[in-house]
């Protein structure tokens, strides 16, 4: 009899999904998508017109989400048509997974029991690498692919090969897995995924919360990956059964890489060496330790997307706010990522921190994280952001400026008027 | 099969993102507005002046960044002929043949001129440099991706390919 194939937690996921016992990387495999998930900017107002050429109907609109998320709340005639297309289609087409202006799509999916380990997922988004934090296999396509997953269930992939990115050490305070990826960024560049699967393992990892590994796997997308995945464990597992997911639901030991499988790179990382990070304009490859950035002046200070807004980083800016104000002449604005981490914050005292510092605050929404809602920049003005991206002119004007960190340095800065370390804050 | 053409390179460097293809501020208007804002960010008068049949050539990693396909619309309601470039973004790259965009992944696109005029041969994978005559070789993309492409992306490809059947059917 032939030995079992070692394989690692990407192969074992692709190979389920395509109905095939093992894999290699490298292949060209078609995958059966066990759930779609899309929003209001690519989804229905892009796909719908498609459907219709085609005069196809969905595969199983059961295993559909749609969730709206970047024109929230309409502020125009355009955006209000956006979103009224949205709810009209998701009722025609028999879609009841729908959240309409709940909060970002990649936190929502979870938040309201989508996911869970073993699941083969598309999303009409490119910050769908997030879901690989729950040991689902998790990918962003765009409006055309995702008409033809919605039509046939299926879609074609390469097998990726995997990277393994390993950390070890204990992160000191101050420091969060925002500081961990852009690190892995800098080193990595913007295209070191290779569009293969990044595996992100290791004891700091295994020490993370939830919403921290999200923020990982969330930017394996800066990483160039096709996913970021995370094998999952007892803290997935809370999550999950928090989340409202069945215990039978739920399997832990049948989602993990086979310790003698290779892979195609592997990468080491020490967490308690690691320093608060910044991401200079404009990539967030462009990345350094805060100190190479202190006294670079800012306008805007944002704690928003689905990067950088979840409960977890709220806390950690409120820590750092507590008791003191936003600068003169500076704006701190916080838009959580969804209506439920408001919920929490406002329970738990979070956002009453955050009020009386002087946050402004802001509906839950991917705002002005890809310049599509309030907060946006004028020309030349300056932003540090506990966001995802960067780029040249996304959050507003093209001349404008944006600094990436965590949500405790982007908290900081707002203090202090230019970009500042956490830490001097933190004793 | 996609036909022989020839167009203007205009050449651009690394990580040419979707953001700046495609600029969120304008993500709600008209594709005919939004492409008269393609690439301003890095070169203010690509969009007023490019031809049809025009060549976008990038440097790596062409592409990344969002999965809106409107990077990808942009480019192609200027007219845009081929997009070059040693490596695309996994998602950008899916959605330019998707939409019948030819993306050509050439490795030693870094080499070609800023204001060269260039033939491109999609079927033979290669590129000429009209004055200088030299030729870039590009990786080969399958027949079915080529007749996808000049079908004009993957949705006209399959209503052709279902009218077709449709119509076998209907002598049958």
């Amino acid at each position: 009899m032939a030995q079992p194939v070692a394989m690692t937690l990407a192969e074992k996921l692709v190979a389920h999904a395509a109905g095939r016992a093992s894999l290699r990387p490298g292949e060209v495999v078609t995958a059966k998508v066990d759930l779609a998930m899309m929003h209001d900017s690519g989804g229905p107002r892009r796909v719908a017109p498609m459907l219709e050429r085609l005069q196809a109907k969905l595969w199983d609109p059961d295993r559909v989400v749609v969730i709206s998320d970047h024109y929230v709340p309409a502020v125009d005639a355009e955006s209000a048509g956006i979103l009224d297309l949205t709810r009209k289609w998701v009722k025609a087409a028999g879609v009841t997974k729908f959240h309409d202006m709940q909060g970002i799509c990649h936190v929502v999916l979870p938040e309201r029991g989508h996911l869970r380990p073993g699941l083969f997922v598309v999303g009409g988004d490119s910050h769908s690498p997030t879901g690989g934090a729950f040991g689902a296999y998790m990918f962003g396509v765009g409006a055309t692919e995702m008409c033809g997953v919605l039509v046939t269930g299926e879609i074609w992939l390469r097998v990726p090969e995997t990277i393994l990115l390993h950390w070890t050490g204990k992160l000191t305070p101050g420091v969060a897995a925002k500081d961990m990826i852009l690190a892995m960024c800098a080193r990595l560049g913007m295209d070191g995924g290779r569009y293969q699967a990044i595996q992100y393992a290791g004891t700091t990892i295994a020490g993370l919360s939830m919403q921290e590994r999200m923020t990982l796997s969330n930017m394996a997308a800066e990483l160039g990956a096709q996913t970021g995945l995370i094998a999952p464990d007892t803290v997935t597992r809370d999550y999950l059964l928090a989340a409202g997911v069945a215990a039978d639901q739920i399997d832990i030991a049948g989602w993990q890489g086979d310790a003698d499988a290779a892979v195609a790179e592997r990468h080491e990382f020490d967490a308690a060496a690691l320093s608060p990070m910044v991401a200079a304009p404009h990539s967030p490859a462009n990345s350094a330790a805060v100190t190479e950035h202190r006294n670079v002046g800012i306008d805007q200070a944002y704690i928003g997307a689905c990067t950088g807004a979840k409960i977890n980083d709220l806390r950690m800016a409120a820590s750092v706010l507590k008791g003191r104000k936003v600068a003169s002449g500076t704006r701190l604005l916080i838009a959580p990522a969804s209506v439920r981490t408001t919920a929490e914050a406002a329970a738990d005292g979070t956002l009453a921190t955050l009020t009386e510092a002087g946050a402004i605050l802001l509906s839950s929404g991917c705002g002005a994280c890809a310049g599509y809602g309030a907060g946006v920049l004028a020309e030349n003005e300056t932003c540090i952001a506990s966001t995802a991206r960067n780029f040249k002119g996304r959050m507003g004007a093209g001349s404008s400026r944006v600094y990436l960190g965590s949500p405790y340095t982007v908290a900081a800065s707002a203090i202090a008027g230019r970009i500042a370390d956490p830490r001097e804050f933190l004793a | 099969m996609t036909a022989k053409k020839t167009g203007r390179v205009w050449k651009f460097g690394d990580n040419i993102d979707t953001d700046v293809l495609a600029p969120g501020l304008y993500m709600k208007s008209p594709l005919s507005e939004l492409a008269r804002h393609c690439l301003e960010a890095v070169e203010p008068r690509f969009a007023a002046e490019v031809r049809p049949g025009d060549i976008v050539v990038g440097g790596r990693n062409f592409g990344m960044g969002s999965s809106r396909e409107q990077a990808v619309m942009a480019l192609r309601e200027l007219g845009v002929g081929a997009v070059v470039a040693p490596s695309f973004a996994g998602i950008f790259y899916r959605n330019a043949l998707n939409l019948g965009l030819l993306a050509l992944v050439c490795p030693e696109a870094g080499q070609i001129r800023a204001d060269a005029v260039l033939a491109v041969d999609a079927a033979a994978a290669e590129l000429r440099d009209l004055e200088t005559g030299k030729v870039y070789a590009c990786e080969a993309l399958p027949a079915h991706l080529l007749q996808m492409i000049a079908d004009g992306g993957l949705l006209p490809h399959l209503e052709k390919k279902l009218n077709v059947q449709q119509s076998k059917e209907a002598q049958a």
